[in-house]
Parts: C-alpha cells; sequence; structure tokens
C-alpha cells in the first residue's frame, strides 16, 4: 500500500467521524461534503475514476441541495410555529 | 437508559465489530491482487471485443447492460415517488405572488456570485455533454454526466432567480427527458434482442477503439441514461425547492 492510499484511508476515517461528531445540522451538510471529497479521493488513489465521478457529482452537487432545502422548509416550520403560538 | 449504559452498549457492541472486521479483512488479496476469473476475462476483452477503451462504462452498458436497466428504473421510481409525495396537497398553496417570491429570494446573492454563476453555467453544461458521450473512452458516462448537465441549470438558482430556473427547465420537458431516458435505455435493449437475438447484445457497427463513435451501442445508451438521469434530478431538486420556497401552509387566521 502506498503512502497516497494509507492517507486516503485516514482521511476518510477522520471525515467520517466528523460527520457523526457534528451535531448542527446545517454544518453536518458542509462536513458531509467533505466526507464526500475525501471518498472521491480514495476512489481514485484506488484507481476507480469512474466511482470517484459518481462520488462527486453526488456529494458535491445531488445531496447537499436537497438536505439544504430540506433543512430551510423544516426551520421555516419550526418559526411558523412559534410566531402561532404566542397568539 | 443512562449514559454509562449506553456506553458500555456500545463498546461491546464496537468491540464485536471490530473483531469481526478484522477477521473479514485479514484473508482479503492485498490491494492490486485480484483473482477472480470472471474480472480478468472482462479485462482483456474490453478493447478487442467491444473496442471500448473505458472498462466500467462496457460493463455497464453492454457486457452487464440488464443490471443497468433495474439501476435505472431505481431512480425513475425514486422519482415518482418524490413527486407524489411532494404533490400539492388541498390544505397547501403556492405563494401567491411568484414576481414578489422571484425578487426576495435569495437576496443575498452578490454581484460576484451572480458572474461566478454566469461563467459555471455553460461550463457545466459544455462538461457534462463532454463526459456523457465520451463515457465509453475515459472514465464517466451518462450517470456522471446527467448530474453535471443538471447542475447546469441549478446554477440560476445561485444567481438568486429560482423562478427563471423553472423558465428554463420546464416540468414536462424534464419529465420527457427522464420518461425517453429511461424507455429509450430500455429501447436499446430490445435493439439487441430483434437485431442479434440477446438483450442488451451489442447491434451496432464497433467502430475503431478511441474513436467518438465507437464501441457499438454503448455511446447511445450513455445519452438515454444522461437525459434521464439529468431529467430525475431537474424534477427532484425542483420538487423540492417548489417546497422550500412556494409551497406555504394554510394561513386563515
Amino acid at each position: 500500500m502506498t503512502v497516497l492510499q494509507i492517507a486516503a484511508l485516514s482521511g476518510v476515517a477522520l471525515a467520517a467521524g466528523g460527520v457523526v461528531v457534528t451535531s448542527d445540522p446545517l454544518s453536518q451538510t458542509l462536513v458531509l461534503g467533505v466526507f464526500g471529497m475525501s471518498l472521491t479521493m480514495l476512489f481514485f488513489v484506488f484507481q476507480a475514476p469512474d466511482v470517484a465521478l459518481s462520488e462527486i457529482v453526488v456529494s458535491t452537487v445531488g445531496l447537499p441541495v436537497m438536505i439544504l432545502l430540506a433543512l430551510r422548509k423544516v426551520h421555516e416550520q419550526r418559526r411558523e410555529g412559534e410566531q402561532e403560538e404566542p397568539d | 437508559m443512562s449514559r454509562t449504559v449506553r456506553l458500555s452498549l456500545f463498546a461491546l457492541a464496537a468491540a464485536g465489530f471490530g473483531l469481526v472486521l478484522v477477521l473479514g479483512f485479514a484473508d482479503l488479496p492485498a490491494f492490486g491482487h485480484y483473482h477472480g476469473v470472471y474480472g480478468q476475462i472482462l479485462d482483456g476483452v474490453g478493447v478487442t471485443l467491444r473496442h471500448a477503451t473505458d472498462l466500467v462504462t462496457a460493463l455497464n452498458f453492454d457486457i452487464r447492460g440488464f443490471d443497468t436497466v433495474g439501476e435505472e428504473f431505481i431512480l425513475f421510481a425514486s422519482v415518482l415517488g418524490i413527486m407524489l409525495i411532494l404533490r400539492g396537497l388541498r390544505e397547501e398553496h403556492q405563494e401567491p405572488s411568484q414576481h414578489a417570491a422571484d425578487e426576495h429570494m435569495f437576496a443575498g446573492a452578490s454581484e460576484a456570485l451572480r458572474a461566478f454563476a454566469l461563467v459555471l453555467i455553460p461550463l457545466l453544461l459544455t462538461v457534462g455533454v463532454y463526459i456523457v458521450v465520451h463515457g465509453q473512452i475515459t472514465p464517466g458516462g451518462g450517470f456522471q454526466g446527467g448530474v453535471v448537465l443538471g447542475a447546469g441549470p441549478l446554477g440560476i438558482f445561485l444567481t438568486g432567480r429560482y423562478l427563471r430556473m423553472k423558465v428554463v427547465t420546464p416540468r414536462p420537458a424534464m419529465e420527457l427527458a427522464d420518461a425517453l431516458g429511461a424507455g429509450g435505455y430500455a429501447l436499446i435493449g430490445l435493439g439487441g434482442l430483434i437485431f442479434s437475438g440477446v438483450f442488451f447484445k451489442n447491434f451496432l457497427p464497433l467502430g475503431i477503439p478511441g474513436h467518438l463513435l465507437s464501441a457499438g451501442h454503448m455511446d447511445i445508451a450513455s445519452v438515454a441514461v444522461g437525459l434521464e438521469v439529468s431529467g430525475a434530478f431537474l424534477i427532484a431538486w425542483s420538487e423540492f425547492m417548489d417546497q422550500a420556497i412556494l409551497v406555504r401552509g394554510d394561513q386563515r387566521e
């Protein structure tokens, strides 16, 4: 195993731990992006460019957009709920 | 359950999981020492029999083309599910003034971000088309290129003009792309059945390896998948955006 591969594997382990440890969903989405990037590097150094390309499009474009929009919707509903309560 | 009980339960589970993982990985062949016969045969025939220099695409769209039909319809069905669950409900209504929503949406988009999006959109579209049509030559193919293609119109959202994005990517056109791509891919398989006698057998001229139009039906299959994926992702994103930006619960009080 080369140094690059060991570095990529440890990067994935670190970023995955980071996703679990982050508690705020909004920052978790960003850490998830970093995790996706580290996974992309892993696939790339293990000579699977096709998989790396799939991972990069899903983790940088596909997933975050959906999570961020869902978070916005949840946040809005919570705010509307708080506004209604005092009345 | 108290914190100590949970932690000790976790320690027990983690130790067991770790043990199984170490035992399982111990006997794996080292990286680069693959011994499967099927894979080694495929490695040899990709260029000679299929004229495709990217073996992964040859596998996806030709040798195991039937598997990709299933994968395609997984995406197709999930997007149908999103449309069904996020359909307009009776007590919901869309923001009355679409113009107002257009203007105040994402007001924080700076001039720099808008200019950047202008550069980004054609770049994404070009890269997307490139990845889709070069699937059989270089890494990539219909799925990866399709998501990049779909991300192009998403750049309009970055400029703060969500409703303009809806103008550029009208829903009926996206649904048509999704359906045509999914159906077209299955039809390519039928073409193999009709012209070669086997479902998904390559029935088009193979051409010269490394050329744009080579490897038989893989190019067309890649374009079909690209259409389907870009349509599917744009439908999913716009459903989510409708929910986040336009749809409101009933506010009668």
